[in-house]
């Protein structure tokens, strides 16, 4: 049961990810990429109907794995408490800047909410990624099960570290530049015209960083956490995951150049699903480690809710994402294809 | 300041903020499924025009719903840490359910509602509304439903871990309290969305614009406004009352400031609680009118806080004392003047009767202030349990959250709402400024004058 949760719980965040991914790159870009009104009209647009939804797998990811590992969900919001917060007001701040920058036809208005567009979507990138880092890194855990991170210590990722040290630096960085490109080959889809070719050459020279990044990242993960590859040993058909994840970044710059833009999207979301899934074998059976003792771990069988719980629980979950699958068909085969230059629907 | 105060204050100030934006589009949402419905039904264009409008003004609701909730799940985890862990297991349930049964089927078709008049067919829009409807109602009921275990816990059993698990899914949902609260809750809303359209359709009669689609809103409004003021009292609220008087004796005496058991309980209309000397300051009483609401009888004897230990009285308790009477007064004052206006609208008089317009228009805010009121009446009438019985809300807090950080982030969120406030009426004051626009024999898009 723990290993079902476990992997329902990763799935849902992929989906988080892959989605929300998107629109987080396209707001990353937006006043670069975009820059007269009517680009930065389409660019808020090709969103418009959808990033609402994607936010949605965050809540809805949350809500499941405070149900499924109760102790995972209590000690981890408490101990990353600053940072959560944080994620809260840009979340606010984006959700805002996203419906409100349209409702004012005043150029001082609009610019304002690109810039806080823009800002608020590059910080959650970083954070995310930050955030992801933590947990493979690990945390000081005490006996309870409990801890309190500070924003920064020495930045290093000892045994006290902070939130914010030069592993979790770079966790935000890939996060960054991934969920940019990430937006940049969802723009390319879903556009014409120069926004689309600007996309697609940042696409294309992001990659560089994007590659350079990937490769560094396993052995900054082996440096911070000897234990990295233990599954991976104990399971090599595993190595298949990093393998796909090589496979996904090449196909992103060959179908970009191609000018095949969804394929290269396609490849893109290939790739962060790979990245998390790596990152997921190494931790189980994990779910938070502890920087300091092993026997501090908080693991599946630690935070796992009680079995009628869960039992009952598979029954709803399968209903409920089937259901949202449809929702999704529904709503992207209604907004399918290019965004269109006029404005339609109401105050946009 | 200590650590409790400081959590209890960062949610209590949150939710608060939060809940005035989903009254309303629960509420306003029902309104435009009833407008989409004439519409259908009657082929006028004016009801689309006028569901168009509501939209606008839905969506930046909306909006705002859902940026002020996201904090609500987190703060369970952030700052209620210890209650999440132990209780996780059962009211993690409807938290995740709400993610995947509500939030998909709203946010999906709430694009296709605002986004996709013109590649939707008629039917397909009102399809799109109702379920919009739908999935802010089903959202409603799963925030109920975990309320309702805390306030009265039931089909649970305790692991040998100390957590909680349900033993049975479909008694958990079937919870009395539940439905009750539910029921009481969602004709709250109602009122809310209903004054909210009537104070605007009030508004431009006054001021002699937009007169047809200031009729609409007024006769959908009073109707349902009507309907929902009458079942806030009976039956939602006086079923909840007794029920509540059954199983929370002590936030029933703290509600009614009854210190002191007695058989023919009189219901205190208006009086200063004063807990030191424990009775009530300049009390206007209707003597055994509160036996007789609780029991049906006026010799009954209600339980005052005389039978209750001091450390389980409901603390503040004249807070819980005034955010009652508050809510009890309006919800009288609610049935007056829907009942008033609607008598006017049946006699065709109501579009006239600028005596009765301006307390319709005035009159919008006292909602919010009414299910603020109830909602305070339900969460400080069941302090100091966090779980009614079970867990003490001493015990839920995050312990390694410093109070300084509780306090941090709380003057965080004051200022980020406070912010949020001014945008919003900003933005409400052009909509109604704006008012609705004729679509008829102008298919371009509807808002062109947004295009810069």
């Amino acid at each position: 049961m723990g290993f079902i949760w476990f992997w329902l719980v990763a799935i849902m965040i992929v989906a988080y990810v892959l989605l929300d991914g998107f629109d987080l790159g396209v707001g990353i870009l937006h006043p670069f990429l975009a820059k007269t009104e009517e680009e930065r009209s389409i660019s808020v647009r090709s969103i418009g109907p959808v990033w609402d939804g994607n936010e949605v797998w965050l809540i809805a990811g949350g809500g499941t794995l405070y149900f499924a590992f109760p102790l995972l969900y209590a000690s981890a919001f408490s101990g990353f408490y600053l940072a959560l917060m944080v994620v809260l007001w840009l979340l606010i701040i984006r959700g805002a800047s996203i419906e409100l920058r349209s409702q004012i036809p005043i150029a001082v208005w609009r610019t304002f909410f690109d810039g806080m567009f823009c800002f608020s979507s590059a910080l959650l990138a970083i954070f995310f990624g930050a955030a992801l880092a933590n947990v493979i890194r690990g945390v000081p855990l005490n006996p309870e099960g409990y801890f309190f991170l500070p924003l920064w210590t020495n930045w290093r990722p000892g045994p006290d570290p902070g939130i914010l040290d030069w592993y979790t630096v770079l966790g935000g960085l890939i996060a960054l530049v991934a969920l940019a490109i990430h937006g940049a080959l969802y723009l390319a889809v879903k556009t014409q015209g120069d926004l689309q070719s600007r996309a697609r050459t940042f696409a294309q020279r992001g990659w560089v960083a994007l590659a350079a990044l990937t490769l560094i990242s396993l052995p900054a993960s082996i440096v911070v956490r000897k234990d990295t590859l233990d599954n991976y040993r104990a399971f090599p058909l595993a190595f298949a995951v990093p393998v796909i994840v090589l496979i996904a970044l090449g196909g992103m710059h060959f179908f970009s150049r191609k000018g095949d833009d969804r394929k290269a999207f396609a490849s893109s979301c290939v790739y962060l699903a790979t990245m998390l899934v790596g990152a997921a074998v190494g931790l189980y059976p994990r779910l938070l480690p502890s920087s300091r003792d092993p026997a501090m771990d908080i693991t599946i069988a630690k935070a796992l809710s009680g079995p009628h719980t869960l039992q009952v629980g598979l029954i709803w979950w399968f209903l409920g994402i089937s259901l949202a699958l449809l929702y999704f068909v529904i709503v992207y085969r209604m907004f399918g294809g290019k965004v269109s230059a006029s404005s339609e629907g109401y105050g946009h | 300041m200590d650590a409790l105060f400081l959590h209890r204050i960062h949610f209590g100030f949150t939710i608060t903020f939060h809940y005035l934006f989903p009254q309303l589009t629960m509420g306003l949402a029902l309104v435009m499924v009833a407008m989409k419905t004439l519409a259908l039904k009657t082929g006028n264009e004016r009801y689309n025009e006028a569901a168009r409008f509501w939209a606008k003004v839905f969506a930046i609701n909306f909006l705002l719903g859902v940026v002020t909730g996201i904090p609500m799940e987190f703060q369970f985890g952030t700052n209620w840490s210890r209650f999440s862990r132990i209780t996780g297991g059962v009211i993690g349930q409807p938290l995740a359910m709400e993610g995947l049964f509500a939030f998909f089927l709203e946010s999906a078709f709430l694009g296709l509602f605002l986004f996709g008049e013109k590649r939707l067919s008629p039917l397909g829009h009102w399809g799109s509304a109702v379920m919009v409807w739908l999935g802010s109602w089903i959202s409603g009921f799963f925030i109920i439903v975990t309320n309702a275990w805390m306030q009265h816990p039931v089909a649970y059993r305790i692991l040998p871990n100390g957590t909680f698990e349900v033993t049975s899914f479909w008694q958990f949902f079937m919870n009395p309290w539940a439905w009750l609260e539910y029921a009481h809750n969602m004709s709250g809303a109602v009122i809310t969305g209903t004054f909210v359209v009537c104070a605007v359709g009030a508004l431009y009669l006054l001021e002699n614009k937009f007169i047809e689609h200031a009729k609409i809103f007024l006769r959908v409004g009073v109707i349902l406004g009507c309907i929902a003021c009458v079942a806030q009292i009976f039956p939602t609220g006086d079923l909840h009352g007794r029920y509540m008087a059954k199983h929370q004796p002590a936030a029933v005496a703290g509600m009614e400031g009854l210190f002191h058991s007695q058989q023919g309980a009189p219901i205190v209309l208006v009086g200063q609680l004063n807990e030191e000397k424990q009775t009530i300051d300049n009390p206007l009483a209707a003597n055994g009118v509160l036996s007789f609401l609780l029991y049906g009888t006026r010799a009954a004897e209600v339980q005052g806080l005389d039978k209750i230990p001091r450390e389980n009285w409901p603390q503040p308790l004249p807070l819980l004392y005034y955010a009652y009477h508050i809510m009890a007064g309006l919800g009288t004052y609610f049935v007056l003047l829907m009942a008033v206006s609607a008598f006017l609208l049946w006699r065709g008089k109501l579009f006239t009767a600028r005596w009765a317009l301006w307390p319709l228009m005035l009159s919008f805010p006292l909602p919010y202030i009414a299910n603020t009121a109830g909602w305070m009446t339900a969460e400080i009438g069941r302090q100091p349990w966090v779980v009614y019985g079970l867990m003490r809300t001493s015990e839920g807090y995050s312990k390694y959250v410093s109070a300084g950080s509780g306090l941090f982030t709380l003057l965080g969120f004051m200022g980020m709402y406070t912010v949020l406030s001014i945008l919003f009426i900003v933005l409400v004051y052009r909509i109604l400024y704006q008012g609705p626009e004729l679509a008829s024999g102008a298919p371009g898009p509807p808002t062109a004058s947004a295009k810069a």
